[in-house]
């Protein structure tokens, strides 16, 4: 066990992982989740660092989706689903009543399990995004679909295309224009949620590397069923099980020394 | 012994799908009946007179024209009136009203408009637009035509809408995309040519009614296109010439018969057509 990083590891899940004066994006504090009746976050606390990435892992059902949808406050379109506590983004509740939730998500963008490209052409997938919040001439918004599908790793395969719909792309191509998608309309943190888990391994690694070019620029959390792609995308691990943040540290030492029991049998492989 | 577990299986499997054969053709072969005497007595009198002249008294030539033309007149203003109604209404259901109480009786309340009979709505049209202003017009025709349609309407735009999948729904909103715009943008693109079915289903409906025309349209000898009168329309000639005692007029009731069919077997045709493109890349 690594003391020398905390004095108090297990009682503190928010505990400074080294090198902690990295400024936090998101803080999430005595976070608590309800479909109905059914408690589905217990007390979850967390900090997302600027221009990190964080994975969130677990078993099914211990809530890590949940998390992730909180941070853009995408429950609310459910009825009966609410959440308490305080998700504070560069310091502000984004709880709060009165919060505009389309500012919010402007500023925290979402790539889902599966591929979600708009029934309209590659182009104005994109397009429709920068117009939702710019009024830009044609010539601009050209510029900056291209510079959205090059940050994605998708121009050269889809330059002569454009006018395509967005459906006739393959999988792999289908949840790089979603990411093109949102990175085109410059948010700053980008939630993945399983982004991979429908794609083969060969997309899933361009996935991947794409994540790893947009560290930097955005603060990344990421839901991934796959503790390698953890361990391979994230600068920072949170290990959830039954709705509670069981440890949260650097990946290296989330994977080689864990400090709870049950992360290291899960990430042994021994449930979940 | 697994063998005779076997073979028992394949004999009920024979017998099963020797019922199934049986039952779909003695299905279609009604249909099949129908149109071949429709064919059998209309296609003869099938004529440029039919396209081109008026319905005429027994003894002169005549044609269906003024029909021909009412119907389209009474079904375009019939349609124009169901399928924002029946649109929006649907678009309430499938997205701002899913999760409420008050879905759930518009709901029960539509189905039951869906299997109301005709002849009551067209008597119910008759104290609402005809009685008030003392005398049939095409514009009644067409409000109970469109009582007609706006349930189907109402229930394919549902359905089509409810079969976008939620994900694209989150993925809109999850770029700051308001309710309103995801709808029109991303929902309805989605769920076009469902949508677009429904109404092709709904027209084909409407241009075969006739119970709800004799209290609201009457039906009218002459042309007219002035939609404050009475008009002419084929399913109401063809009410009236099929009784006629004349054959000549009994011939044209099976020539329009023929032309209503095949109208709207061909909608049906192209809704069909349209529905099985959905989903293919557009």
């Amino acid at each position: 066990m690594n003391e020398a990083v905390s004095p108090n590891p297990v009682q503190s899940p928010l505990h400074e992982p080294a090198g902690g004066a990295v400024a936090e994006k998101i803080a999430v504090r005595g976070l608590n989740f309800f479909y109905g009746q059914t408690r589905a976050l217990k007390d979850v606390t967390l900090s997302l660092r600027t221009g990190k990435v964080t994975s969130f892992i677990g078993p099914s059902g211990c809530g890590k989706s949940t998390l992730l949808r909180v941070l853009n406050r995408m429950y609310d379109l459910y009825p009966g689903q609410h959440a308490e506590g305080e998700v504070l983004l560069d310091g502000e509740n984004i709880l709060a009543p009165g919060l505009d939730l389309n500012l919010l998500r402007a500023r925290v963008g979402m790539v889902f399990q599966k591929p979600t490209p708009f029934p309209m052409s590659i182009y104005d997938n994109i397009a429709f995004g920068i117009r939702l919040y710019e009024k830009v001439a044609k010539s601009e918004l050209d510029g900056r679909v291209e510079s959205a599908l090059r940050r994605s790793a998708l121009w050269t395969e889809v330059k002569d295309k454009l006018n395509a719909s967005g459906l006739s792309l393959s999988g792999g191509q289908q949840q790089r224009l979603c990411i093109a998608r949102t990175v085109a309309i410059s948010p700053e943190v980008i939630l993945f949620d399983e982004p991979c888990s429908a794609l083969d391994p060969i997309a899933t690694a361009k996935i991947e590397e794409l994540i790893d070019e947009l560290t930097d620029d955005y603060t990344i959390a990421i839901v991934t069923h796959s503790m390698q792609q953890a361990a391979r995308v994230s600068q920072f691990t949170a290990f959830m099980y039954l709705g509670e943040m069981i440890e949260f540290d650097e990946t290296n030492k989330v994977f080689t020394s864990p400090r709870d029991k049950r992360t290291q049998d899960y990430i042994t492989g021994r449930f979940g | 012994m697994a063998n005779a577990l076997y073979s028992g299986r394949r004999r009920r499997n024979f017998i099963w799908t020797i019922l199934a054969y049986a039952a779909t053709a003695f299905g279609l072969s009604w249909l099949v009946v129908i149109l071949a005497t429709l064919i059998w007595n209309g296609a003869g009198g099938l004529s440029l007179d039919v396209f081109t002249k008026m319905t005429a008294p027994p003894g002169v030539v005549g044609g269906l024209l003024n029909s021909i033309v009412g119907s389209l007149i009474v079904t375009v203003m019939g349609v124009a009136i169901a399928t924002p109604l029946g649109i929006l209404a649907g678009t309430y259901l499938a997205e701002y009203g899913r999760h409420e109480r008050l879905s759930i009786v518009i709901r029960f309340v539509n189905d039951i408009l869906l299997s109301a009979p005709s002849i009551v709505v067209g008597l119910f049209v008759y104290q609402l637009c005809v009685v008030p202003f003392g005398h049939f017009s095409a514009i009644a025709g067409a409000v109970a035509l469109a009582m007609i349609a706006t349930p189907i309407i109402v229930r394919t735009t549902e359905d089509m809408l409810n079969l976008v999948p939620n994900t694209l729904r989150e993925a809109a909103s999850s770029m700051g995309m308001p309710r309103s715009l995801m709808i029109r943008q991303v929902a309805y693109r989605a769920a076009r040519s469902g949508i677009v079915t429904g109404i092709l289903l709904a027209v084909a409906r409407m241009a075969g009614e006739t119970a709800p025309l004799i209290f609201t349209e009457l039906g009218n000898s002459l042309f007219s296109a002035d939609p404050r009168g009475p008009m002419s329309s084929l399913p109401l000639i063809i009410y009236e010439f099929a009784r006629s005692p004349y054959p000549e007029q009994q011939k044209l009731a099976w020539t329009g018969a023929l032309i209503v069919t095949f109208a709207v077997l061909s909608l049906s045709i192209l809704a069909r057509v349209l529905s099985s493109s959905r989903g293919e890349a557009k």
